[in-house]
């Protein structure tokens, strides 16, 4: 494994890794900067954040150009055993990008966010959705002129979707894009070296 | 509804075909007929087309007029459903949408086949994804059917059916000519007219009271007859506990729906990265969000001004309240400005329909050819091109929506489109989380989860009143009905989960840590994507 690792010294290895996590310092501060330049994506931050990758196609994943059977199973003309070798160790990559810090900390900040919004999101709907079968007569109860307590819920059911939409929004694309997008290279990189480089 | 609200609102329908008939062959002459091209509309539409394509699909007839006309009836009620159909979309947002354009390519299965042993997991997800889509098509085109009769004020049997043909070979046509990107230009262009029409109609109530909502709310109940109780929930749901459980059974089916949904989750393949994806959803909760507020505001209004009585005496289930109320706005039944309203009105709920039923199509079409043709034929039958598959699964599909459609002609619409959540939540939901956030999910976890979620979902349906024992049902004459609520979501949701943990824990199979790896990288990373 460890001879993988040298092309991308930013997968994996501690001393590097310090900047994406770096108590918040480093990644953030610099995607802190690209948004100053403005709210919702001037030009030339799309230029910048917007990747190609989609020009190139990649291998379709998971599936097996129309037969019923699984990819890795059809090895090309050449050696066999070769072939296998390079699937072998693509996988391996996968496992190792999963286990190295920078994923982790970018799967645990998708998770922090993710994890809390939706249970409190979720709790907060079934609460109002059961509350208003079981109780009308507290939703009844007015609070300014034809407004009951039942308008400002059902309001406020949207004002939370959008507050939660706009957070999560704002959450991933200053604290998730820019080590996401630098892991995508990276782990491409090393799947490309692993399946080329049997020789 | 005089002779020239007809005329105007059937030129608008054909300037609109014509239209979209127009993108379809400018789109299909420069095709290349590639799966890309064909099931994701070459992968380049920017997040803004995205967000307004993913409303254009999402906001359906039945939203339109459904909810407008059931908060006109019902008051308080009706504004829960636009609740749940707004809010459903944050578990689209945060857990669903980014992850699943970087995990697949085309279809669901694409996402939950990569880390399980493909066959099975392709053809379950692919069966429920069909049964899903075909639910929810069946539901637009009886709404196709009813609406536009109604609307053109003929209410003959044999309008009704041509009209749902008409609608059935349209939609063929899109799809299996101009594929994924002619689907997403005329969603487009629903949109922006859905949008519009709501915008103007919201600004008139509103300046017919002066700005003054406290008396929009006030005239509304007490025309309606309920006093302030209109504003209150209760008035249908509110009576016996069987009914109350139901009511929470739909509001749970509509909010964990929206995530399974097939033809929302292939819009997210026509952006090129998860972060477009992310941001196409933004767009489509502002547009939807603020869509049903408006809504909420037209069905208010148009108990206030046309008044509850007059809405039912058109439509027994209040789907005519939208239309009415714009006859009434533009300055009533005979005025030029009643006339060219009513006709926009009706013309958009048809554009609305026609959008909709395309985008299902397509990804139904996508289901049959991507996931279960290719899994089931003989390794030695002779070989098609998936994309020729496709379009011929289209017209298949078309023929048996029409067919369907045709028979489920008296059915509530609205019940179907619950129905097609409930499903949705229950069949494709559990496998699709589960794939995706747990480690030691299986082959047999997966399959079970689909079947297990699927099977008792149709299963309680039919045993339901809506089938039959009660005077509304499908079968009035007979009575097998043992479960006593309309939407199975309650228990078939849980079911599903329970089903997918159960399978997954009894199999033998050893869960692969790579492939899990691979999983959990590629959804979050975007490395490999398509």
């Amino acid at each position: 494994m460890s001879g993988i690792f040298p092309i991308c010294p930013s997968l994996g290895m501690q001393s590097s890794n310090g900047r994406h996590r770096d108590g918040g310092g480093g990644s953030e501060s610099s995607a802190g900067q690209h948004e100053d330049q403005g709210e919702y994506g001037t030009a030339s931050r799309e230029v910048r954040y917007e990747d190609p990758w989609y020009d190139a196609l990649a291998s379709g994943w998971g599936e097996s150009d129309g037969a019923g059977r699984p990819a890795p199973a059809v090895p090309g003309a050449r050696a066999e055993a070769e072939g296998d070798r390079a699937e072998v160790r693509a996988r391996d990559v996968y496992l190792e990008v999963q286990r190295s810090a920078a994923f982790q900390e970018v799967r645990s900040r998708y998770r922090r966010f993710v994890v809390p919004g939706i249970t409190v999101f979720l709790a907060w709907y079934v609460g109002y959705v059961v509350t208003a079968t079981s109780a009308p007569g507290l939703m009844a109860r007015p609070v300014v002129g034809a407004v009951n307590v039942g308008m400002v819920a059902g309001l406020g059911q949207f004002l939370s979707t959008f507050v939660l939409t706009w957070a999560y929004a704002r959450h991933a694309r200053l604290r998730r894009d820019r080590a996401a997008l630098e892991l995508r290279w990276d782990t491409q990189e090393l799947t490309r070296g692993a399946r080329g480089g049997v020789s | 509804m005089t002779v020239h609200h007809q005329t105007l609102a059937l030129l608008l329908f054909s300037a609109f075909v014509a239209v979209t008939l127009g993108i379809t062959t400018w789109v299909s002459r420069k095709r290349h007929g590639s799966a890309e091209e064909f099931y994701a509309g070459g992968r380049l539409f920017s997040p803004m087309e995205n967000g307004f394509a993913i409303a254009g699909d999402y906001m359906s007839a039945a939203s339109f007029l459904g909810v407008a006309g059931l908060i006109a009836l019902f008051g308080y009620d009706g504004l829960l459903y636009a609740v749940g159909f707004l809010v459903a979309w944050l578990v689209v947002l945060l857990l669903v949408a980014e992850l699943v354009r970087n995990c697949g390519r085309f279809t669901l299965a694409d996402v939950i086949a990569a880390r399980m042993s493909e066959r099975p997991v392709r053809i379950a997800v692919g069966a429920s994804s069909v049964t899903v889509s075909v639910l929810y098509l069946v539901a637009q085109m009886v709404g196709a059917g009813s609406l536009v009769a109604l609307l053109l004020g003929r209410t003959s049997e044999a309008a009704q059916a041509w009209t749902v043909i008409g609608v059935g070979a349209l939609m063929v046509i899109y799809v299996s000519l101009g594929g994924m990107r002619a689907t997403t230009w005329i969603q487009i262009v629903k949109a922006v007219l859905l949008m519009g029409g709501t915008v103007v109609l919201t600004v008139l109530v509103l300046l017919r009271f002066h700005g003054d909502v406290d008396r929009l709310l006030l005239t509304a109940a007490e025309r309606s007859g309920h006093g302030r109780a209109f504003l209150a929930p209760g008035l249908k749901y509110g009576g016996s506990w069987s009914e109350r459980l139901d009511f929470i059974s739909l509001g749970l089916a509509l909010v964990l729906g929206t995530a399974g949904l097939p033809h929302i989750l292939s819009r997210f393949y026509t952006v090129p990265t998860a972060r477009a994806a992310r941001r196409s959803v933004v767009w489509a909760i502002g547009l939807i969000g603020s869509f049903y507020l408006m809504t909420i505001v037209l069905g208010f209004g148009a108990a206030a001004v046309v008044g509850p009585d007059a809405v039912r005496a058109s439509n027994e289930a209040g789907n005519t309240a939208m239309p009415l109320l714009a006859l009434d706005l533009g300055g009533g039944s005979g005025s030029t400005g009643g006339t060219v309203l009513f006709a926009v009105v009706a013309a958009v709920a048809f554009a609305t329909i026609l959008a909709v039923v395309a985008g299902i199509t397509l990804a139904s079409s996508a289901s049959v050819a991507h996931d279960l043709y290719a899994s089931l034929r003989r390794s030695h039958a002779r070989h098609r091109s998936e994309v020729g598959v496709a379009r011929t699964a289209a017209v298949g599909i078309g023929v048996v929506a029409i067919a369907l459609g045709l028979l489920a002609r008296d059915m509530n619409v609205a019940f179907l489109v619950g129905l097609a959540f409930a499903v949705a939540a229950s069949a494709n939901l559990p496998v699709l989380l589960y794939s995706l956030f747990w480690r030691n999910f299986t082959t047999r976890g997966a399959v079970w989860a689909v079947y297990g979620g699927l099977v008792p979902a149709l299963a309680l349906v039919v045993l339901s009143p809506v089938v039959s024992g009660s005077p509304g049902a499908l079968f009035p004459g007979v009575d097998f009905q043992y479960f006593p609520l309309q939407n199975p979501g309650i228990v078939s949701v849980p079911l599903g989960f329970l089903a997918g943990w159960l399978g997954t824990v009894t199999s033998d199979e050893v869960p692969d840590e790579a492939r899990h790896a691979e999983t959990e990288v590629r959804s979050l990373t975007g490395a490999g994507a398509v």
